[in-house]
């Protein structure tokens, strides 16, 4: 049998079983059916269009999902730190978060915000190349037809979701009311179950349409001589097009366009000096102040409850390791040998900065309790409530020649909102992890 | 094995490839919506998730082929009508993806979080959209003039 095992639907006349319910349901068109379908003009509308934004996106999405799961890996999921915290059977491999390259974690976050925001229009354009689909008569023949149809809300629903929350979060407008990380982990594992079905089947025809049409040729091709693509089985050529407004070179230059514009308004976020301003539309373009301490806060001193009592002269931080608790002031740790190291630090939300740490080394620090070799260190922030007021580090986290307890940055003082009297800076590691305001390091040796 | 094969497919409608790629998609959806059911939330997730779609598909879409539609009414070429066209549409994708920032939703969490003042970007967004706008008259103009 012809076109057995291809997974394609059965033809535009062919009923499944039951057929007289599919055919009644042809039948009874409800009111306007006939015009929504007739109603469709655009002449630039067809597979070749649809196949080549699928292409991009088959591209480009997969990335995106990527660097997601690489930043949910960054947390350290095997201590319980990275968000949502218990996945189930989506557990990610036990690995140990690289610190070297220092930028991994400003690149695979910054690509995944910056990246993620670009194929919105992407997104769009692949979304109206295909809407007549959606408002086609009977909307199923059969129920592999039903199916495949559920399988699109769950594709469309998903990267809309993906889009929404993302959107939201970066620009902390938390109108969802539900958890941020839970929402945007497990949506994104719904979006790509349903991507790799929508592939698995759709991918022959996406390949066919793309060679249906020779790129140089669509590239001289203007809107004058624009002419609609050959009827297609799936439907998407117009039966009564319009005249052309647009060429088709014209409609992936405006997509495209459309990404690179939303790009070049994205990209400062992850970028120092004046060019942080080209984010003109984001809250991480904004002035973030001036001076050493004039960088980006992602939680001030008032917002996590930090007191001037808690940070001046009374303040102590308290090492522990192998059964031995060393306490020390401010100065004892400017006694110790320090070390400086030009290390960014970056955001889940996509921005990121590069600064002149200046502390002691973490190593030095586990030297100090006599556990020279930790498999791993719990540090603890004096902030008591909050995601974030304490973190674990693995053990090369806490090795790494450049990893810091900051006592100055820029050559200045920390400012309390940047974690003053002492901060945690650890190559690659994500911001929120390199905890403010430390009271107490625990290096263990039992991991 | 060809008879039962082909009784699949005039019965479902398809190849059995295509029921078993469905059917691997729904099983982990329905695993994460199991996994999500006990989530307070779960209810206001499934919202969101559904609403996106009928926000695009019966909002967003409707609304700018109206719009469109309307604009060719009004403007019969081509030319000009792209000149119109295209500045608009970066300005409603400004619009779309930096909302909250123009909107000026998210100020409080970003005071707590920056201790500094929000910048209103409404008024950015205003001239970006006038700039686009204006590009795209004086590219529209040398065009014309050019042809002369």
């Amino acid at each position: 049998m012809p076109g057995d095992g291809t997974g394609k639907p059965a033809g535009e006349r062919e009923y499944g079983f039951p057929a007289p319910l599919w055919r009644a349901l042809a039948r009874h068109r409800p009111p306007g059916a006939g015009a929504a379908t007739r109603g469709w003009r655009s002449p630039v509308r067809g597979p070749w269009l649809t196949a080549v934004h699928g292409a991009l996106l088959l591209v480009a999405l997969p990335l995106v999902f990527l660097t997601g799961l690489l930043d949910h890996l960054a947390y350290g999921p095997r201590f319980g730190q990275a968000f949502p915290p218990d996945v189930g059977w989506l557990r990610l491999p036990q690995v140990d978060w690289p610190t070297r390259p220092s930028w991994l974690f400003r690149v695979t976050q910054g690509l995944h915000v910056t990246l993620g925001i670009m194929l919105v229009p992407v997104v769009l354009a692949k979304l109206w190349s295909v809407i007549p689909k959606l408002f086609d008569w009977p909307p199923a023949r059969s129920v592999a037809q039903v199916l495949e149809r559920l399988s699109l809300l769950l594709l469309v629903g998903g990267i809309l979701f993906e889009i929404a929350t993302g959107l939201l979060n970066i620009q902390y407008a938390y109108l969802f009311g539900f958890d941020f990380y839970t929402a945007h982990y497990f949506g994104a594992w719904v979006f790509i179950a349903a991507l790799v079905a929508h592939v698995s089947l759709k991918l022959p025809r996406m390949l066919s349409a793309l060679r249906s049409r020779r790129p140089a040729d669509e590239a001289r091709t203007g809107t004058a001589a624009t002419r609609p693509e050959p009827p297609d089985p799936d439907g998407l050529v117009a039966p009564e097009p319009g005249p052309a407004t647009v060429s088709r070179r014209g409609a992936v230059a405006l997509v495209g366009g459309g990404a690179l514009l939303l790009g070049a308004l994205t990209v400062g976020q992850s970028l120092d000096g004046p060019l942080r301003r080209t984010a003109l539309l984001l809250p991480r373009g904004q002035d973030p102040g001036s001076g050493p301490n004039g960088f980006p806060v992602n939680r001030t001193a008032a917002a996590a409850g930090i007191s001037d009592a808690d940070t001046g002269a009374g303040w102590r931080l308290t090492l522990r390791g192998g059964g031995r608790e060393v306490t020390v002031d401010r100065a004892a740790l400017h006694a110790m040998a320090q070390h400086t190291a030009r290390l960014p630090i970056a955001c889940v939300e996509g921005w990121s900065t590069r600064q002149t740490w200046t502390g002691v080394r973490l190593r030095d620090l586990a030297a100090l309790v006599g556990v020279p070799d930790p498999a791993s260190a719990h540090v603890r922030s004096l902030e008591r409530a909050g995601l974030f007021n304490q973190a674990v580090l693995q053990a090369n986290q806490v090795l790494d020649g450049d990893s810091l307890l900051a006592l100055r940055v820029n050559g200045a003082d920390l400012s309390v909102d940047h974690g003053y009297p002492a901060r945690v800076i650890v190559p690659a590691l994500p911001g929120v992890h390199c905890t403010k305001w430390v009271a107490a390091i625990d290096f263990r040796t039992d991991g | 094995m060809a008879e039962r094969r082909a009784r699949l497919r005039a019965a479902y409608g398809a190849g059995p490839r295509h029921l078993l790629v469905l059917l691997a998609c729904f099983a982990a959806t329905g695993w994460v919506a199991l996994r999500l059911a006990g989530e307070a939330d779960a209810v206001r997730m499934l919202l969101w998730f559904l609403g996106a779609v009928v926000a695009h598909d019966l909002v967003l879409f409707p609304v700018y082929a109206t719009v469109d539609r309307a604009l060719r009414r009004i403007v019969h070429r081509p030319a000009p009508l792209n000149h119109v066209r295209v500045p608009a549409l970066a300005s409603a994708l400004l619009f779309l993806v930096y909302l909250p920032g123009i909107l000026g939703l998210g100020g409080t969490t970003y005071r707590s979080a920056t201790g500094r003042e929000p910048t209103p970007l409404l008024g950015r967004w205003l001239a970006l959209s006038a700039l686009f706008f204006l590009a795209s008259a004086v590219a529209y103009a040398v065009s014309r003039w050019r042809r002369r």
